[in-house]
């Protein structure tokens, strides 16, 4: 069947724009891979309603579940665990779920993929016992699970911050938190006064700081991290102020800030720009979030990194722009000024600038034995190797080492590949490329395929 | 800059001509607009087959054949060239007839690279195959290679055999004067004697450049790729009648492909894949090779390259300009060509003739009118 409007994601901008679609009569579907609308930030929300971890878990998530309920009650069609693994023109989307291919088709797009923690490798960041904080916390929302032993924390940025806080509440085990942020800088504090219209926000940051410092380890600017272990984790080492630690560890749990996902408009040919700042490739949008292919828009993390309200803020002005492209808009402008959508966005976003000030993208140098692509294990030597004797072109680093055709299609190592060769090239790393991201975006068995065959003659 | 030999696209037929060419002493600038590979030349199965030749392409085939079979060398690596057989199975009664005819005919000229499996010999050189395959044609010289260990061997050698590349060079414009070429590029100038039109998909882009207008289609070629699995399948594999080559990589990935088309941008530049296309060339695997169904595809892409009415490739001289000889349309069927026709080129770059006949690769049967002044 054909729909109005297909929503890849059920978090905050997608369930916001759902909701909105859907009361202006437009035929809406919302398809997700988790079993339970909420997105990454509020996964679990309708099961989490009370008791220790739902309190653990914090405002912030609690609030997650007036909209998760209200996009429920909504018409809009919603198919969970379901996977879109290939999109063509016109709008023809892919889908699996329970092992079976599907078609269906939309008038317009839109994409509330939200966002992807940012893949920093480091020497024994593939042994079992390192991963990264948001698994963790996926974790913790699923089933209220925490990591047992030695647990330690490295990384920068407040997701790691917050899970440290959650997991102490809930009297997990932490050993110690790296903060490898290093002292903030003018460019930070330049950034504050901004920040106080966000005062709840930045007081409740503070907080989590403070409060972690009283309770365990924190050592500041933390440099040259290390995993170690025969087959598992076993020790991890760092440098701070010119002395090098060494200590037992079971765990480590790591982050680097987040990225936005996209796969699915690289893959569709879009426009996207390079944010120097924060490290990351996004979309080209218009103020309506629409990309430069007509008819494909994208609302929240998934087109810049600006976190859960402004995901919903820009989930509403989406909502707007596409009602009006099919025919039941009326005044948009009007409509957008009412709202105080730009002004509620604003808001959002005041904490922002502090936050890619405090917490730029890390760029130490990395070590040539250092696995960056972990499905096929190509090394940063070797894929220094292989550019040297040609062009700055992911693409040709990719025919030539393998790296990057794993079945994570570079999620995993696209952008240290890209720093890899502005480094070897002497150019900035935003005039290096993306990897040409081939379908499926995500993997489908030959039988699945096959069978979609079936079902196009059969229908 | 200039040379004798200018070699305008880095794809393995670019790279060859050029490599032959300066082993035959000739100064040789090889320009690519991306880089090497970029197109074709990485996005072929690599197939190494002789099976199922054009009679017009078996001389140039067969003679390739040899050169797979010592191609350290020639170009210092094994390319990842396995012998490892090319079989093509008959499905039914009407697919063997034709095959067995075939086979005949071969046999008739004494030509042997081809010979009749049975049943039960299928199923001792591929154990897996489904049990309704009657039997097929098999051909044990015949093989497979890894198309980007070949284009870096090739390019090593071309750029030890002194041949300068220029990547990221994309040629705007040819003029002949005074018995000299002059192209202009995205990296300045360059001034040859004699160029090589190995443009692929983009071949009638470059002689058009050079005042020769002519015509050919684009094939968009779509391939897939599974996850890694244990060793299981020998030989390539194909079907009869059906669009379908099956082989396993050195990595173990399954690799699927056999001619089923993307779909081409309105502008000619790119091409992207056609999922119900490819289901059907999928489905054609999976009845081949039931066990392999729940195998993941990683990676799914369309190559692209030019393509002629009848599928044979051009190779000769331009008809209407001096100091051109074209090098494309090899139809999806060009890598197992790469040695001999590069040494072809060379023939006709440096000494003007080869021996070979390559009357069916006439560049009047894609002659366009030239456009009126």
């Amino acid at each position: 069947m054909t729909y109005d409007v297909l929503i890849v994601g059920a978090g905050p901008a997608g369930m916001s724009a759902a909701v909105q679609l859907s009361r202006l009569g437009l035929a809406v579907v919302v398809v997700d891979e988790q079993p339970a609308p909420g997105g990454q930030i509020w996964r679990g929300v309708e099961r989490n309603k009370s008791g220790p971890l739902s309190q653990a878990l914090g405002e912030d998530y609690r609030k997650g579940l007036s909209l998760v309920e209200t996009f429920r009650a909504s018409p809009a069609e919603y198919m969970p665990e379901t996977q879109v693994w290939h999109i063509e023109e016109g709008w023809s989307v892919f889908l699996t779920s329970g092992g079976r291919a599907r078609r269906v088709c939309a008038r317009v797009l839109l994409f509330a993929t939200g966002a992807q923690e940012r893949p920093v490798p480091f020497p024994g960041w593939t042994l079992p016992g390192v991963m990264t904080v948001g698994a963790a916390q996926i974790l913790l929302k699923s089933g209220g699970m925490l990591p047992q032993g030695r647990v330690w924390i490295a990384g920068a940025g407040p997701l790691p911050l917050l899970y440290a806080t959650q997991a102490l509440d809930l009297r997990g085990q932490l050993s110690g938190y790296l903060d490898t942020s290093g002292r903030p800088g003018l460019a930070a504090l330049q950034k504050l006064p901004g920040a106080w219209r966000d005062l709840a926000g930045l007081a409740k940051g503070a907080g989590w700081l403070r409060a972690l410092r009283r309770k365990i380890e924190f050592v500041r600017d933390v440099k040259d991290l290390r995993a170690e272990g025969e087959g598992r984790l076993q020790h991890i080492e760092w440098s701070t102020q010119g002395r090098r630690r060494r200590v037992e560890a079971d765990v480590l749990l790591v982050h680097q800030g987040v990225v936005p996902r996209i796969h699915e408009t690289l893959a569709l040919g879009c426009a996207h720009d390079w944010r120097a700042d924060q490290g990351y490739f996004a979309p080209r949008l218009d103020r309506w979030g629409e990309t430069s292919r007509p008819g494909l828009f994208v609302a929240g993390d998934a087109g810049g990194i600006g976190g859960w309200s402004a995901a919903m803020v820009s989930g509403e002005i989406v909502a707007l722009a596409i009602a009006a492209r099919l025919g039941k808009g009326g005044d948009v402008e009007e409509l957008r000024r009412q709202a105080r959508l730009d002004d509620r966005l604003a808001k959002a976003l005041a904490l922002r600038p502090l936050l890619d000030a405090l917490y730029p993208p890390p760029r130490e140098r990395l070590a040539d034995e250092t696995i960056v692509c972990r499905c096929e294990d190509v090394t940063a030597g070797t894929i220094r190797a292989a550019t040297r004797t040609s062009v700055p072109d992911p693409n040709a680093v990719k025919a030539a080492t393998r790296c990057g055709m794993g079945p994570c299609q570079g999620r995993q190592c696209g952008y240290t590949v890209q720093a890899l060769l502005a480094e070897v090239h002497g150019v900035p790393a935003g005039s290096v490329a993306f990897f040409n991201i081939r379908p499926p975006l995500k993997p489908i068995t030959l039988s699945e395929i096959a069978s979609l065959e079936d079902m196009e003659t059969a229908g | 800059m200039n040379a004798d030999v200018l070699v305008i696209g880095g794809g393995l037929h670019g790279l060859s001509a050029a490599l032959q060419s300066a082993r035959r002493g000739a100064s040789v600038i090889l320009v690519e607009r991306h880089f090497l590979g970029r197109h074709a030349s990485g996005a072929t199965a690599a197939g190494v087959r002789t099976l199922g030749r054009h009679a017009a392409e078996l001389p140039l085939s067969l003679e390739a054949a040899g050169d797979w079979h010592k191609m350290g060398d020639l170009v210092g690596d094994d390319c990842g060239f396995v012998a490892c057989g090319q079989l093509q199975v008959a499905e039914d009664e009407v697919a063997f007839s034709a095959v067995k005819a075939r086979v005949e005919r071969l046999q008739a000229k004494g030509l042997s690279h081809e010979r009749i499996v049975r049943s039960d010999e299928l199923r001792t050189l591929v154990p897996d195959l489904a049990p309704h395959c009657l039997g097929g044609s098999w051909a044990v010289g015949d093989g497979s290679a890894d198309p980007h260990r070949t284009i870096r061997a090739f390019r090593d050698a071309a750029v030890a055999a002194g041949v300068h590349i220029k990547e990221e060079c994309k040629v705007t414009a040819l003029t002949w004067r005074a018995q000299v070429w002059r192209a202009e590029t995205s990296q300045g100038s360059i001034e040859a004697k004699v160029i090589v039109n190995a443009g692929g998909a983009w071949a009638a882009e470059v002689a058009a450049l050079a005042g020769d207008p002519l015509d050919h289609a684009i094939r968009t070629s779509m391939m897939v790729v599974t996850e890694r699995t244990a060793a299981r399948i020998g030989p390539v594999v194909s079907s009869f009648g059906r669009k379908l080559s099956f082989k396993q990589t050195a990595q173990g990935t399954l690799l699927i492909g056999g001619g089923s088309q993307g779909r081409l941008a309105a502008d000619r530049q790119s091409a992207t894949v056609d999922v119900l296309a490819l289901a059907s060339s999928v489905r054609s695997a999976v009845r081949l090779f039931p066990k392999v169904g729940g195998m993941r595809i990683v990676r799914a892409w369309a190559g692209m390259e030019a393509m002629t009415a009848d599928h044979l490739p051009v190779i000769g001289f331009s008809r209407r300009v001096e100091g051109l000889v074209h090098a494309f349309g090899f139809s999806g069927h060009g890598f197992q060509l790469v040695p001999s026709v590069g040494r072809v080129l060379a023939d006709l770059v440096c000494e003007g003739h080869t021996k070979h006949d390559l009357a069916a690769f006439d560049i009047n049967r894609v002659a366009a009118e030239r456009a009126a002044a």
